[in-house]
């Protein structure tokens, strides 16, 4: 039977969500073409993930259980994965497009040979060929990409492909396995962030801001208008650039690309650099004193007004909501 | 210290994109071409380093002949000398055969170091990095924001999601650059002029090695399309406390988003 491979990430034993994203779109594919799901679990004590990945779809879960394998590490990663799809003969392979996936799906590629396509956000099936829809230039174009040979390996953009239902009682054969587990490059130490962050690509609620916030001492409104959402914290590059936040919070071409299923921009005049990074989200809302800032093209509700005024207002409105829903 | 550098040129970052005729990529007139951002944090990093512990860095750049004013660039900056992988082979690459270009040119060189941006921008793969490791069987460590070498190892801070990690790995090694590991330099008349004097050497396929099936490409862009149209925006009137209440309830009734 044809087989689908997806790597499952898991970061201190919990499986991150765009690894979940990952075995459902297989599954949504499997169950088209009638493969098998095939799931790759890497690390140290993750053998009990392998149920949850069950209920989602996969069919079988091969995992590679090594204390060796604790901390993530390119080249056995690397390796994992690549010995399972050669064994497998896989004709496609789904790894979530996070910083780890980013980080070895390429080696493993090369390893087999394989196409890659990138931060895909829609595949297709067509006469048994896989079809992906990605965009470039950060999203100022969409390619429609397909692959020669086999296995046609893609990385999925995190917040894009719908989580399926899952059931707790469909059960998954577990593999166990190993694989070589050296690496000349190695994670020597980790500082988590500030507890409660929430990531940017993997946010569902973004509130970013810009120039029209004056100056660093003013972006404190954008991030509490973003507590009161549960939302993460974005910027535009013109106030990266001028340094009142840290370059990982920048959306836009230099910076991250974002999907949210609601995107505020306050103060954020729309250069493209900026839209280029953000117009795929789902319902954008624009907050802006220029009604004629490019940002209002791309927005769905825009709000014209002095942000000194309205985000305040927002903020308790949005607490308001929240607490009254609870 | 010998680093090599792979930079790749790309549209202009401000740039608007049109599709080409053909419907498959970018129509290319009226562009301004810049070396790809990140490449040139990783030509900075590579000065840097050359600055600090002496040696050389070269730089290695994959197209047609207009990438040689991305390599002017490069050399301007402070690069020592260049090479430009030309040939029609090349033209049309996906990343895995432009990886393999590179190795080759990469594996020739004896390099100590071989740095290049996270990705290029506007085919925004992140794939070159981890692809040209492989093939050169070195270790990489990608998205630095923090590189310091010593002798035959490296520590490379990078940021991954809701956390920084440190890594060690041994030299060689191929290291790719994230926005945030330095501030690229201006070149200095005296670099521009300096520049005009470097050598670009041009190699093509065969000096290489490679013959078209070892460059064959796994995968291709079917078709480009600008991207779909966004709804007309509807503007949320009244005062400053009417529109935050009125959004708040729009985003819930009407988006259903919150």
């Amino acid at each position: 039977m044809a087989s689908i491979v997806t790597f499952a990430e898991q970061r201190e034993g919990r499986l991150r969500r765009p690894s979940l994203e990952a075995v459902s779109e297989a599954r949504r594919l499997a169950d088209q073409s009638g493969a098998r799901v095939e799931a790759v679990l890497v690390g140290s004590g993750v053998q009990g993930l392998a149920p949850e990945l069950g209920g989602y779809g996969a069919d079988v879960v091969h995992v590679f259980d090594q204390p060796e394998l604790g901390a993530y590490a390119t080249e056995p990663f690397a390796r994992a994965l690549a010995q399972v799809v050669q064994e497998t003969a896989a004709f496609a392979v789904l790894v979530p497009f996070t910083a780890m996936g980013k980080d070895f799906a390429p080696r493993a590629a090369a390893r087999l040979g394989a196409g890659l396509v990138s931060d895909v956000v829609g595949l297709n099936l067509k006469d048994g060929r896989l079809e992906a829809r990605r965009p470039m230039y950060a999203g100022k174009a969409y390619a429609t990409v397909r692959w020669e040979g086999e296995p046609q390996m893609a990385t999925l953009r995190p917040n894009v492909f719908a989580l399926g239902t899952p059931d707790p009682g469909r059960p998954a054969e577990v593999k166990p396995r190993t694989v070589d587990a050296s690496a000349r490059a190695r994670v020597v130490a980790t500082e988590a962030a500030a507890s409660g962050k929430v990531e940017l690509t993997e946010a569902q609620i973004i509130v970013s801001g810009g120039r029209g916030l004056k100056g660093p001492e003013n972006f404190h409104l954008v991030e509490s208008l973003a507590g009161a959402f549960g939302a993460a914290v974005g910027a535009s590059r013109a106030v990266v650039d001028a340094g009142w936040v840290d370059h990982q919070y920048q959306v836009g071409q230099t910076g991250k690309t974002v999907s949210p299923t609601l995107y505020v921009a306050a103060g954020i005049s729309g250069a493209i650099q900026h839209l280029a990074g953000m117009s795929s989200s789902k319902v954008i809302v624009a907050i802006n004193k220029d009604p004629d800032a490019p940002i209002f093209k791309v927005a769905n509700y825009g709000l014209v007004g002095d942000l000194f005024e309205i985000l305040p207002r927002l903020t308790e409105a949005a607490k308001a909501y929240f607490g009254a829903k609870g | 210290m010998k680093i090599a550098v792979c930079v790749k040129q790309v549209p202009d970052t401000e740039a608007r994109v049109r599709i080409a005729a053909d419907g498959k990529g970018i129509a290319e007139t009226d562009i301004n071409w810049i070396i790809s951002p990140y490449d040139e944090f990783a030509v900075e990093e590579a000065l840097r380093i050359k600055e600090k512990k002496g040696g050389e860095v070269v730089l290695v750049s994959l197209g047609p002949d207009r990438v040689q004013s991305a390599l002017r660039s490069g050399l301007a900056m402070g690069a020592d000398s260049a090479v430009h992988l030309k040939d029609a082979l090349f033209e049309g690459l996906d990343t895995l055969g432009t990886a393999r270009a590179l190795a080759a040119a990469v594996k020739g060189l004896g390099a100590d170091l071989v740095l290049l941006g996270q990705q290029g921008v506007g085919g925004d793969n992140s794939q070159v990095p981890g692809l040209l490791a492989e093939l050169l069987d070195l270790p990489q460590v990608t998205m630095a924001v923090k590189l310091e070498v010593e002798e035959g190892k490296a520590t490379v801070e990078r940021e991954i999601e809701g956390a920084h990690e440190r890594w060690e790995t041994s030299l060689p090694a191929v290291v790719s650059a994230q926005k945030g590991l330095n501030e690229p330099r201006y070149a200095s008349l005296k670099g521009i002029m300096a520049a005009k004097k470097k050598t670009i050497e041009v190699k093509d396929a065969a000096a290489l090695g490679l013959s078209a099936e070892a460059l064959r490409s796994r995968t291709t862009v079917a078709a480009l399309e600008m991207p779909p149209a966004r709804q007309a925006v509807r503007m949320v009137e009244g005062d400053p406390d009417t529109q935050a209440r009125e959004l708040i309830r729009l985003l819930h009734e009407e988006a259903k988003v919150i």
